[in-house]
């Protein structure tokens, strides 16, 4: 399977997505646009709250080609962040410590951020600077090839967190997700990472699963599903972990070109739309979290980013000009996708919200 | 009327039984609420019985809602087929076991 982009797919490009998100619907009915919500509940325009969170994107390539990737990751994808573009990333979080306004977790994510050659540089760089490191890993890299397979004791060697997705206890669900295998493999991977503490009481090792729907619906209540994982994994698998965070699939990238291909997209927008939750939405994760793309430009999320809206005109907008004081004033760059943050119990990069 | 006995549409139109009858609509609604909420079963146990019952009655309304209330608690697809299995044995065995009223029936007329 190809990413998008290299299929040369009409909805590789950003723009193309948003005209999508932001048509009518074949009744000639349009869906209510987000912002006009936010207003409702008077949370227009959307401010930050305190920025704790500096997510870093260190590139898209991925060995997996999941087929609802927002990023539009995979094996083809060459974009990755330059060892400079870290070392200003790590300058930017200097002068912040500097002037009091410290951000204490480093979220890094990708692709598989583990295929940028500088990675291991990086998260030593953090670590060093006494960052909190979250590592979205994807576990099927551990077993890719074996430069990859002592990840594991690295991770553990620098306290990292490590966020894994795994969609579904069901091999049949995973893999109808992330590929043929990925369930194995990933399942193989949790051992590893529990062999060396990972998820284990008493280790301080940290390791978070991430559950997100197989397909176009919604995902039901955290602590359900976290205590079937618990049961299921443990019982079949021996396999220990701390949390479930578990995530909705926001309408862009390759999950929208799963909806609309699948027929699906209205019905699924029409219950993202239903299902608004003021108190979610009062909780996005853009609120308290910066994200820096692969290149150093900045957004207020990886979704705007995949969707090539920076942060707010006036704010700093590449890393380089990174100022927390500047970026605190900025209004957060809202669209249609944005219901997917806040549907139901609400979603971010840490799981349900409200 | 409109062409078909069953329109997949009607499904999200079952709140408005209300406008004929509100009072008991809202008895009933409060009650099914109340019902599917997480007590000594899960939710998601409760949504396998509700899947397993609507293959009984043979509803396709409530096969089509406890589909998706299935998949959305993460019920696998094969908790999902177990639990129609489990309607199935019960209806199947609720015919056979009449086998032996049958039985009963042929020992008492003959010879
Ligand atoms: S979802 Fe994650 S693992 Fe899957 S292709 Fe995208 S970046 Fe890679
Ligand atoms: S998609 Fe991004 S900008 Fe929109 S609400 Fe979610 S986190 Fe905020």
């Amino acid at each position: 399977m190809k990413s998008l982009k290299r299929q040369d797919h009409s909805l590789s490009d950003s723009f193309l997505q948003l005209e999508v998100l932001q048509a009518r619907r074949p009744d000639g009915r349009a869906f209510p646009r987000f912002e006009e919500k936010l207003e409702s509940i008077g949370l227009f325009p959307l401010r930050p709250t305190q920025l704790e969170i500096f997510q870093v994107n260190v590139g898209k390539m991925c060995n997996q080609v999941c087929k609802h990737c927002h990023v539009d990751a995979g094996p083809d994808r060459k974009e990755i962040m330059t060892r400079e573009t870290m070392q200003l990333c790590l300058d930017a979080l200097d002068r912040a410590d500097a002037a009091g306004q410290s951000v204490h977790t480093v979220d890094l994510t990708g692709g598989a951020p583990e295929m940028n050659p500088h990675f291991r540089w990086f998260v030593q760089e953090l670590h060093q600077r006494g960052k909190h490191v979250m590592v979205r890993c994807n576990l099927t890299i551990i077993l890719a090839n074996p430069t990859y397979h002592d990840l594991p004791q690295f991770y553990k060697a620098h306290g990292v967190e490590v966020v894994s997705s795994l969609p579904h206890f069901s091999a049949r669900r995973t893999d109808a997700q992330r590929g043929d295998g990925v369930f194995e493999k990933s399942i193989r991977a949790l051992q590893m990472l529990n062999a060396v503490g990972y998820g284990i009481d008493g280790s301080g090792l940290q390791l978070q699963l991430v559950y997100n729907p197989s397909g176009a619906f919604l995902p039901g209540a955290q602590a359900g599903l976290e205590r079937e994982f618990r049961q299921q994994l443990q019982r079949q698998f021996g396999i220990h972990f701390n949390s479930l965070y578990v995530i909705t699939n926001l309408p862009i990238s390759r999950f929208l070109d799963f909806l609309v291909q699948s027929g699906n997209y209205e019905a699924y927008m029409e219950k993202l739309v239903n299902s608004f939750n003021p108190a979610a939405a009062a909780n996005v994760m853009c609120r308290n979290t910066i994200s820096v793309g692969w290149d150093g430009q900045l957004y207020d999320c990886d979704f705007n980013q995949m969707l090539d809206l920076p942060v707010a005109e006036g704010a700093p907008r590449h890393i380089r000009d990174f100022d927390v004081t500047a970026l605190q004033q900025r209004a957060i760059v809202l669209n249609q996708h944005c219901y997917g943050c806040t549907a139901g119990a609400g979603s971010s990069c840490g799981g349900q919200t409200a | 009327m409109q062409g078909t006995y069953y329109n997949p549409a009607d499904l999200a139109k079952f709140g408005s039984i209300g406008e004929f009858g509100p009072e008991l609509a809202k008895k009933f609604f409060d009650y099914y609420g109340e019902v599917f909420k997480e007590g000594e079963l899960t939710e998601r146990e409760k949504s396998l019985i509700a899947l397993a019952v609507a293959h009984a009655i043979q509803c396709p309304y409530c096969i089509d809602a406890y589909t998706t209330d299935g998949m959305e608690k993460g019920a696998s697809e094969g908790q999902m087929m177990e639990a129609i299995h489990v309607a199935a044995a019960i209806r199947g065995g609720a015919s056979l076991v009449h086998g032996v009223q049958m039985m009963n029936k042929v020992k008492e007329m003959s010879m």
